[in-house]
C-alpha cells in the first residue's frame, strides 16, 4: 500500500501529550498541514521518517511500519527542516550534496553524475565549491532540499520549509515544490504555500480539527485562529 | 585556523588525501624537533613554498595563520621569561609552521576525500573503531567551527543591544543552550539522512 497512514496516533512528552489519537490516510500528492505553535504538527510530520516514535498507534509508510522499519522508511523520505544551516553538514555545497549519497553506496562517477544533476536542478552548479555557511538563507535552504532529492526518496517531508525565508526565497522553494514528482507533505504557517495544494489538514492541541481541501480546510484555520 | 577546500588543481590539489596526511605528519614532526631558528627558517621557506606549488592566495594563506598569532603574543612572552628568547622564537616560528603546513592540507583537500582517506587508513581497525563514524566525526568537527562562530556572533550582538557587554553569564549561557541546541538539530539532520541506520 503506498502513501502514508497514522493508526490511532497519539505521542506524549513527559506529562503534555502533544498528539491525541490522529487517524490519517494521506494519498494525495502534495499536503499541507497547519496549525498553531505547539498544536503538534511538527510531530506528526517528524514520525513520517521515525525522527519521533509515537508512543500510541502506528504511522505506516508505504505499508512498512516506521518503528520497525526506520531505515528502509528513512531511504523513501527525505525531510527537509525549517533551518537549514543544521540540516548541513558537510563544509562545502558539492560535498553536503554528495554526502546524502555515502548510504547509496554508489560508484564514484554515478555519484558525481547524480550530484552534478542536482545541483543544476537547483541553480547551485556555480556554488558547488563554495563553503557552505557563506551562501544566503535561501540557497541554503535551496541546499538543504538539493541534499535531500539527490537519495531520489518517494516521499518529501518540509516542516516550515520557508519560515525563515524572505518571500522571494519562499516563492522559489514554492516553485521548486510545484516540480516535485514525489509525495510531498509541507507543515508551514504560510497558507498561500498550500493553497494549490491537494489537502490540507489543520491541527489544534494535538488533534486533526479540519481535513479538507485547501480552501474550506484553510478557512477553517483562519476562523480557529480569529 | 580550520581552513575550509580552496578548489584547484594544482600538484599539492591532485596528490591523494592520504599521501597528504602521510607528508603532513611527517613534516609536522621534522618541525617539532629541529633545533635551531636556522633551519626553522629553512623550514619556513619550504612551507611558503608549498603554498606556491598550491597557488593558493597568500590573503588565504595570511587568514589561515593569522590567529595563531593571538596565542603566540601570550605565549611567547611567558616562554621568553622562564627560557629565553631563543626557546621562546623557537616555539613560535614551530607552532606557525604546524599552522601553515595544516592548512595546506585543509586548503587542498575536500572534506569527503578526508573520509575516503580516514577510512583506508582505520580499515584494519575496524573490530573495533567505526570509521565512517570517525570520519563523520571529523567532517562535524570541520562544519561546526563556522557554525558555532556565528552563533558566539549573534550573541554577542545580543549582548551588545541590551546593553549588558560586561556579563559573562550573558554570554555564556545563551551560547551553551544554543550550541546545545544545534547540536540536537544537527543530530535529527543526521538521523534524517539515514546516517545512523
Amino acid at each position: 500500500m503506498s502513501g502514508i497512514r497514522f493508526e490511532d496516533v497519539g505521542h506524549r512528552f513527559g506529562d503534555e501529550r502533544v498528539v491525541d489519537d490522529v487517524t490519517l490516510e494521506l494519498t494525495e500528492r502534495r499536503v499541507g498541514i497547519v496549525g498553531a505553535n505547539g498544536s503538534g504538527k511538527s510531530t506528526l510530520a517528524r514520525m513520517i521518517n521515525g525522527l519521533v516514535t509515537p508512543t500510541e498507534g502506528r504511522v505506516e509508510v508505504d505499508g512498512l511500519d516506521v518503528a520497525r522499519h526506520g531505515r528502509e522508511v528513512r531511504r523513501r523520505v527525505g525531510f527537509v527542516f525549517t533551518d537549514a544551516d543544521t540540516q548541513i553538514v558537510m563544509p562545502t555545497v558539492r560535498e553536503d550534496v554528495a554526502f546524502t549519497l555515502r548510504r547509496h553506496r554508489l560508484d564514484a562517477a554515478d555519484a558525481a553524475a547524480r550530484v552534478d544533476a542536482t545541483l543544476d536542478r537547483f541553480g547551485l552548479a556555480d556554488l558547488a565549491d563554495r563553503p557552505a555557511h557563506r551562501l544566503s538563507g535561501g540557497q541554503k535552504q535551496l541546499l538543504a532540499l538539493a541534499a535531500v532529492l539527490v537519495g531520489e526518496p518517494s516521499i518529501v517531508v518540509a516542516d516550515e520549509p520557508t519560515t525563515l525565508l524572505d518571500a522571494r526565497n519562499a516563492r522559489r522553494i514554492a516553485e521548486h515544490f510545484e516540480t516535485l514528482d514525489q509525495q510531498l507533505v509541507v507543515v508551514s504557517h504560510q497558507l498561500e504555500l498550500l493553497e494549490s495544494f491537494d489537502r490540507v489538514v489543520v491541527m489544534e492541541a494535538g488533534r486533526v480539527v479540519a481535513d479538507d481541501e485547501p480552501r474550506p480546510a484553510l478557512d477553517a484555520y483562519r476562523a480557529l485562529i480569529g | 585556523m580550520i581552513g575550509v577546500y580552496h578548489p584547484g588543481t594544482s600538484p599539492v590539489h591532485r596528490t591523494p588525501a592520504l599521501a597528504k596526511l602521510g607528508v603532513l605528519a611527517v613534516l609536522v614532526t621534522v618541525v617539532a624537533v629541529l633545533p635551531s631558528l636556522a633551519a626553522l627558517g629553512a623550514a619556513s621557506v619550504v612551507v611558503v613554498a608549498l603554498f606556491g606549488l598550491a597557488r593558493v592566495p597568500a590573503r588565504i594563506a595570511w587568514r589561515q595563520v593569522a590567529p595563531i598569532l593571538w596565542i603566540l603574543a601570550f605565549a611567547v612572552p611567558v616562554q621568553w621569561i622562564f627560557a629565553g628568547w631563543e626557546a621562546a622564537a623557537t616555539m613560535g616560528v614551530r607552532l606557525v609552521l604546524a599552522v601553515a603546513l595544516a592548512a595546506v592540507y585543509t586548503l587542498t583537500t575536500p572534506v569527503s576525500a578526508t573520509l575516503d582517506a580516514m577510512q583506508v587508513l582505520l580499515r584494519p581497525f575496524r573490530r573495533w573503531i567505526d570509521p565512517d563514524r570517525v570520519g563523520l566525526a571529523l567532517a562535524l568537527a570541520i562544519r561546526c567551527v563556522p557554525l558555532l562562530a556565528e552563533l558566539v556572533r549573534e550573541v554577542m550582538e545580543a549582548r551588545r543591544a541590551r546593553g549588558a557587554e560586561g556579563s559573562p553569564t550573558a554570554f555564556a549561557v545563551p551560547v551553551i543552550v544554543r550550541a546545545l541546541r544545534t547540536a540536537d538539530h544537527l543530530g535529527d539532520a543526521l538521523m534524517a539522512r539515514g546516517i545512523d541506520d
